[in-house]
């Protein structure tokens, strides 16, 4: 018999599941990879067979060709899907578990389990509600192994109904106006728009071209957004008095040019620090985030209580010192290249 | 306190001056007295609470968060402030209610370095996180959001419909929460009744000389000195110094404050002693001497002895009670010739008259000025009163041509506000040697300005198809284009690469032209030095 959880091994670029000959969320192309979700720190093209939800799968179907055929009609990567709640069997007697996560559409936390141990890898997660994605379920487990993107204790994300106050009470006050709201294109983007429509926003939302596509299949999965129209399509004038979803990268761009004197709004966790807004010229922060907060993490911690907590990529150091404070074990994985600056 | 929480978190985040200017304006219209005027107060920077300081309150956090917790948020958020707002522990239940400005600012003259640690909890318990951002911003002062004075005074004249000068003119001479001023401003009552106390004058100002020229019968020509503008104002013993824009400087000059002997209003140039300006005797050193004493709210011994400063007098306002701004410039001046005999000479001189025998003269006298500093002539009406603004006609300013230098574009940056999306902030840099034989380019100065629309669209082409590197919101351009600088002049300076630093640098014409290495060598540059 090996050493407890030798069977699942960090690496910089990933986790591996020793007997199975697998990775989870790893940082280059393998054979098999079991992936989270469809962000691009956790999910890429080239693998040989890639196990996720069929949401998931969608979408890395879009983004990376994941499943879809070559030119010659071969499929050089496989999809297999994994429903909520399926329990597939890897090999060397792993079991994996898919439980949703709260990210972003499709989004999963794997349970993984073997020798009578558990280990549960979060991928990114929340515990906010979101209309555009299936709710987080805590999972007891041995080993929990977390993110911690905003693993510092001045992180608390506001309710989302405060936010999207600011956001419409912005756009009534500036009718000759447009706000113009920065949101990463997978998950935010669709959540805001999702949102404006709950809170009884009905006019037409206006796209950067780079949304289009992704609010289309989120759509396709079921989350309606409403009448979405694409600036390139319209003039100035048409814009006036309305909310448009871009990138966070065109905030600043020239293509912001085009738009009729927008106020610059950016939806991010960031956003709760006055200076990361100033940083990027933004004039209405909304701090709206895809990542569970401080309270999040440490009250997930608490309520899956496992034996011992791995931090795999943020503000890890913070979260390790709370565990130590409340005698937990925990340790750093460092992940690289797992960084959401525009989360 | 909510609604000066709201604004000073949307000043922050506002890069625009006009809608900076609404918003104070719409808030001072909007609420009651007496917040609106502790508001302005803390806006420009007046109030001081001497029992809290930022130490304070970093001693009430570590009371109650983890002090390794609190290190990595510090220095992730950057600002004491700041992190204090977002770990402040929220109360189980925010009992009473939401405390006024002015509550907020009775409560915090109350305490004393005792009674600090126990009473300010109390307070930040009443409020959110941005309450207790604008609470501990307020107490500790040092707002840093970015509004002078001035920009205050614009807001109120705005908000009011009043004129910006008489705002000025009342500002200083009152103290917050200001009830006279909003009395006669808001509420359309009488002036407020300032003859009592030290208050600023607005500045009488000149107009640019273009390509007219005076007769010397009827306008008197003086050195226009580089130094600042100030009004050195004493009202029944009290003396002031303000800036140009108003601003209370006296606290950083306080050698300037018990050395005028009578009740007085006097405009000049201040100076810190040296060689460079006017000669040996009694001379003033460089602009960049007297750069190293502006913007300290307290001042060394050692300072006061290196850097001494005196005022440069050019007019009098006011003198002994008589208000003389009525008569005209050259009784003004006589008065002044004749108070400088009561005036000690360790403080105070007096700018003096350039006498020529006629305008081609003193162009000539003019322009064998470059080697003292100064930075050009002012010609005053012989019959002018002293009125505030620019009034065309009565005095001009006749600078010095520029100096110029061809420079080669390194590196661009967004500007801000309606320009962020444009490379608009330019890095240029001379020759360190002969660009045929392998010289490299040293940056020698930043510009901004100069360049129409049109001009800047094509510039931001140009750095966007020319782009060899990125570091944040800079890019590097390949070197390709020249720019011809315009400057006022230039100094040595510790701080740059280049060992120099030039004053109002502007692009004065784009060089689409010309070749990169016909650029000026940077020993060119070196030989306009005057320090
Ligand atoms: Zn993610
Ligand atoms: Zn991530």
């Amino acid at each position: 018999m090996s050493a407890p959880f030798s069977w699942i091994r960090p690496e910089p670029w990933g986790v591996q599941i020793v007997p199975a000959d697998c990775w989870i969320d790893p940082g280059k192309a393998v054979d098999r990879a079991l992936v989270t979700h469809g962000h691009a720190d956790h999910a890429r093209g080239g693998h040989g067979e890639t196990y996720a939800t069929p949401e998931t799968l969608a979408i890395m179907a879009l983004r990376y060709r994941t499943g879809v055929a070559d030119e010659s009609g071969e499929i050089p990567t496989k999809a297999i899907p994994v429903e909520y709640g399926q329990t597939i069997r890897l090999p060397g007697e792993v079991d994996a578990t898919y439980i949703p996560a709260g990210h972003v559409l499709g989004s999963a936390q794997i349970l993984l389990e073997h020798a009578g141990e558990r280990v549960v890898i979060t991928g990114d997660y929340k515990r906010r509600a979101d209309p555009t994605c299936a709710p987080f379920q805590v999972v007891p487990c041995d080993i929990f192994i977390t993110e911690a993107t905003f693993g510092l204790p001045v992180f608390t994300h506001p309710p989302i109904e405060e936010e999207m106050a600011k956001l419409t009470k912005a756009l009534a006050d500036n009718p000759d106006k447009s706000v113009l709201v920065g949101a990463y294109a997978l998950g935010k983007a669709q959540r805001v728009i999702a949102e404006l429509r709950a809170a009884g926003h009905s006019e037409p939302i206006y796209l950067h071209g780079a949304m289009e596509k992704m609010c289309r299949l989120y759509e396709e999965h079921g989350v309606p957004l409403g009448e979405l129209r694409l600036v390139s399509d319209h003039g100035k004038d048409d814009m006036r008095g309305s909310i448009i979803v871009a990138p966070p990268s065109a905030l600043n761009d020239r293509w912001s040019r085009r738009l009729p004197e927008p106020i610059t709004a950016m939806a991010s966790g960031w956003m709760r620090v006055r200076g990361r807004a100033r940083q990027r010229g933004v004039e209405l922060p909304l701090v709206i985030s895809d990542h569970a907060d401080w309270c999040e993490l440490t009250q997930t911690i608490d309520e899956v209580d496992p034996q011992e907590v791995w931090v795999t990529h943020g503000r890890e150091e913070a979260l390790l010192r709370w565990c130590e404070l409340g005698q937990r074990k925990a340790r750093a994985l460092a992940l690289v290249g797992r960084e959401d600056e525009d989360e | 306190m909510e609604e000066f929480a709201a604004l000073l978190d949307t000043l922050v985040y506002t890069t625009s001056r006009n809608r900076k200017l609404a918003m104070i304006a719409e808030y001072l219209r909007e609420t009651p007295d007496p917040d609106r005027g502790w508001a302005l107060a803390a806006l420009t920077g007046e109030l001081d609470f001497p029992a809290v300081k930022s130490s304070t309150i970093r001693n009430l956090m570590k009371d109650r968060v983890d002090p390794v917790l609190w290190t990595l948020s510090r220095d992730f958020v950057g600002d004491t402030a700041e992190t204090a707002s977002l770990l402040w522990p929220e109360p189980e239940a925010r009992d009473g209610e939401v405390p006024s400005v002015a509550q907020v600012v009775d409560q915090l003259s109350a305490l004393n370095r005792n009674t600090a640690p126990k009473e300010l909890p109390k307070v930040l318990d009443r409020l959110d996180a941005n309450g207790r951002f604008a609470l501990i911003k307020l107490a500790t002062g040092g707002m840093r959001i970015g509004i002078s004075a001035r920009l205050a005074k614009t807001a109120f004249a705005q908000a009011f419909d009043v004129s910006v000068e008489e705002v000025e003119e009342y500002w200083h001479a009152l103290e917050a929460p200001y009830p006279e001023l909003f009395a006669w401003g808001a509420d359309g009552g009488d002036p407020p009744d300032v003859s009592n106390r030290p208050r600023f004058r607005p500045f009488m100002l000149a107009h640019p000389l273009e390509d007219t020229e005076v007769d010397l019968g009827e306008y008197a020509a003086e050195w226009k000195w580089d130094g600042i503008r100030v009004q050195l104002v004493r009202v029944a013993g009290e003396t002031r110094l303000y800036s140009r824009s108003g601003d209370d400087i006296s606290a950083t000059f306080p050698e300037l404050l018990d050395v005028l002997p009578m009740d007085a209003v006097l405009d000049g140039e201040l100076l810190v002693r040296g060689a460079s300006q006017g000669g040996e005797e009694g001379g003033a050193a460089s602009f960049n001497a007297l750069q190293q004493r502006l913007g300290r709210k307290t001042v060394s011994k050692k300072i006061l002895k290196e850097a001494p400063a005196f005022v440069r007098l050019y007019d009098a306002l006011l003198i002994e009670g008589d208000d003389i701004r009525e008569q005209p410039w050259s009784k003004r001046r006589a008065a002044l010739e004749a108070l400088m005999a009561k005036l000690p000479d360790s403080h105070f001189d007096i700018s003096a008259v350039v006498e020529a025998d006629d305008f081609k003269h003193l162009a000539e006298i003019r322009e064998g000025a470059r080697e003292d500093a100064i930075e050009g002539l002012m010609l005053k009406r012989r019959d002018s009163p002293y009125i505030a603004g620019r009034k065309v006609g009565l005095w001009y300013k006749w600078k010095h041509d520029p100096l110029l230098i061809d420079a080669v574009l390194m590196y661009a940056q967004r500007g801000s506000g309606k320009r962020s999306s444009f490379y608009s902030d330019y890095t240029f840099g001379c020759w360190d040697g002969d660009p045929d034989g392998g010289a490299e380019l040293l940056p020698v100065g930043k510009a901004y300005s100069g360049f129409t629309d049109a001009e800047l669209k094509k510039l931001d082409r140009l750095v966007r198809q020319t782009t060899l590197n990125r570091f944040g919101p800079v890019r590097e351009v390949e070197r390709t284009l020249v720019f011809e600088v315009a400057f006022d002049s230039v100094h040595t300076s510790k701080r740059h690469k280049s060992g120099l630093a030039m004053r109002f640098p502007r692009i004065h014409r784009i060089r689409w032209d010309k070749p990169v290495h016909e650029a000026d060598r940077i020993e060119s540059l070196r030989a306009l030095i005057r320090d």
